[in-house]
């Protein structure tokens, strides 16, 4: 795997982390408010590491990688730059989709002839079995509310275009539904420019500076 | 118990229980305090949530998630404290949202800049600590026990305000400016934040041993803990008057109380947006309330 | 519905009750629980438990009218009797 994939995989990450966190402090309710920014604050830490992977590689720093890039290097996958927040069902059905394609991906790096890639893979799978419990959790509670079937309907091709072409028989079958046409990745939404000054806008306030 | 010997056996250290039989009084006190506790760890989040996503480093951004995310837990823990003293949660929310109820004043004022969160991590929190320490003798039992786990949380948050200031502290000039400028918006708001001095006698809050710590022994314990730690950083407090006495008691500038009093009961810069926010939050999400919590209950 | 949760802080050590917590049933409660009391590793094990199956007992009065200080380590008074046991055997301690 080379630095490129790394990095896709870790703005992935950063950006799903980004939105999840949207909801901190919202949620609907208190209890769920904790489960789902602990999630947040999980992909975020995901995403270090793989940045600290290709970090190494490129002879530059994690914090660099996630945060000096111009909005067009990022490599990330449409459905993660999408703003859901407040729109929960969307936020769930994408939360499902998301963990499920992930556990897909992650299974073939455990298998990585890397053994850096593998053993990431291999702590990162750990944590994630609660992601996908709580996935799973709220798919079954909302399975019967038509916001959350429609917005799995929208989403699909989005969920699709996460995955290389190979892995994605397999999350259709995770699903049971048909592949139908992806919506691929290269470019980037209109919602991630806006992310991007946010994100950056401190950092970007004294360039250079340690914070 | 009659009242008088209730509030005896209060204020000789007895506990109270949430099954026990208690005057209507202690009870109404109870909920009123107690809710706004749970109400100020709810807006609270507001000024910060906005920082985590603008976090410049990764670390920041995970440090500040966890913080922001223990403030809720918060909440929950207070609110079901509230709720068990027979007020529900949406009951709270709604009184908050239509501004029946109040929360504490330094959650009325915006954020500018990485400057105040460093601020209200180091300085904010801290003065809200000595407020909770104090509340650990609290006579009602499940509030005093979580206290425990909230202080616990809370000394975390302090490291973590410290940590970002002393970093700005250590880099440039803009960021050291960045934190004197945001020091001197917040330090008002914070000369205010326990409250005017009240004698005891005249508190039912001490009365009945809910609070056990005078506000301006609290004002004294924030300006002793923490005016060094600002000095030695080479800050400036915005208060000529600020001078630490040879009995070791710190007189300072009369904090306007007026501005205390108009910003508590609704009138703060941000007071009106933040609860708006939260009401549309509210909103959009009664749906997912509904399919979830309501029918079990 | 009201979860309560209990908390083992170290192994071996008795659960003690940590709080309560709001959820549906008790997939929703578990998720909860581990968050709240467990996302610092401060937990080593966790009972959660529906509130309405919780009995309380205040006041666990048995009996106490009449006296029972059989069941009490000072409602027995040895020194007398061991004193006058060891002169009888010759064993008294020195001095």
């Amino acid at each position: 795997m080379n630095a490129q994939e790394l990095l896709q995989l870790a703005d992935d990450e950063l950006v799903l982390g980004w939105r999840n966190s949207e909801w901190t402090g919202i949620a609907p309710f208190l209890e769920e408010d904790v489960a789902f920014s602990s999630i947040a604050q999980t992909e975020i830490g995901h995403a270090r590491a793989w940045y600290e992977l290709a970090a190494k590689e490129l002879g530059t720093d994690a914090d660099a990688l996630a945060f000096d890039r111009a909005p067009e290097e990022y490599l990330c996958a449409p459905l993660v730059e999408m703003r859901m927040v407040d729109d929960w069902a969307r936020t769930i059905a994408r939360h499902w989709l998301y963990e499920t394609a992930d556990c897909i991906r992650i299974q073939v790096l455990l298998n990585s002839i890397d053994r850096e890639i593998a053993g990431l893979a291999e702590k990162i799978d750990r944590e994630e079995a609660y992601h996908r419990m709580h996935a799973e959790m709220w798919a079954e509670r909302l399975h019967d509310e038509p916001r959350f079937r429609e917005a799995v309907d929208e989403l699909w091709p989005y969920a699709l275009g996460l995955l290389p072409e190979e892995q994605r028989p397999l999350f259709c079958q995770a699903f049971e539904r048909d592949e139908g046409a992806a919506v691929e990745r290269g470019d980037h939404t209109e919602s991630l420019l806006p992310l991007w000054e946010e994100m950056t806008m401190v950092r970007r306030s004294v360039p250079g500076a340690s914070w | 118990m009659n009242e008088a010997e209730f509030a005896a056996y209060v204020q000789n250290g007895g506990q109270i229980e949430a099954g026990d039989a208690m005057p209507e009084d202690y009870r109404k006190a109870l909920v009123k305090f107690i809710e706004m506790h749970g109400n100020s760890e709810l807006m609270g989040v507001l000024p910060e949530r906005e920082w985590i996503l603008r976090a410049p480093t990764l670390q920041r951004k995970l440090a500040l998630t966890s913080k922001v995310q223990d403030e809720v837990g918060h909440a929950q823990l207070i609110y079901r404290v509230v709720e068990d003293l027979g007020k529900p949660r949406e009951a709270c929310l709604d009184d908050l949202v239509a501004g029946k109820t109040k929360f504490h004043n330094v959650f009325h004022y915006p954020t500018k800049t990485w400057g105040d969160v460093g601020v209200i991590a180091w300085l904010v929190d801290a003065a809200a600590i000595i407020s909770q320490k104090a509340l650990l003798k609290c006579s009602y039992a499940p509030y005093a026990r979580i206290m425990k786990k909230i202080c616990w949380e809370e000394s975390f948050h302090i490291l973590h305000g410290r940590d970002v200031i002393l970093t700005m502290m250590n880099g440039t000039d803009e960021q050291r400016e960045l934190v004197q400028e945001a020091l001197n918006r917040w330090w008002g708001p914070l000369m205010q934040f326990h409250g005017n001095p009240i004698a005891a006698q005249d508190d039912p809050m001490y009365r009945w041993r809910i609070k056990s710590q005078a506000n301006e022994e609290a004002r004294q314990q924030f300006l002793d803990g923490y005016v060094p730690q600002i000095w030695e950083l080479g800050l400036t407090v915005p208060d000529p008057k600020l001078e630490q006495g040879k009995d070791g008691v710190w007189s300072y500038s009369e904090p306007d109380w007026d501005e205390l009093k108009w910003v508590v009961t609704g009138h703060g810069p941000e007071t009106e947006r933040r609860l708006g926010f939260r009401q549309a939050s509210r909103d959009e999400t009664a749906w997912v309330r509904r399919a979830v919590l309501a029918d079990a209950a | 519905m009201i979860w309560e949760v209990f908390r083992q802080e170290r192994e071996g050590q008795p659960f003690q009750h940590g709080g309560s917590l709001e959820a549906p049933n008790l997939v929703f409660a578990e998720a909860y629980a581990r968050e709240f009391y467990g996302r610092r590793d401060e937990s080593f094990a966790l009972w959660i438990v529906p509130r309405e199956s919780v009995e309380e007992v205040r006041d666990p009065y048995v009996a106490d009218v009449f006296d029972r200080d059989y069941r009490r380590v000072d409602g027995y008074s040895l020194k007398v009797k061991l004193k006058e046991a060891r002169e009888r055997a010759g064993t008294s301690p020195a001095g």
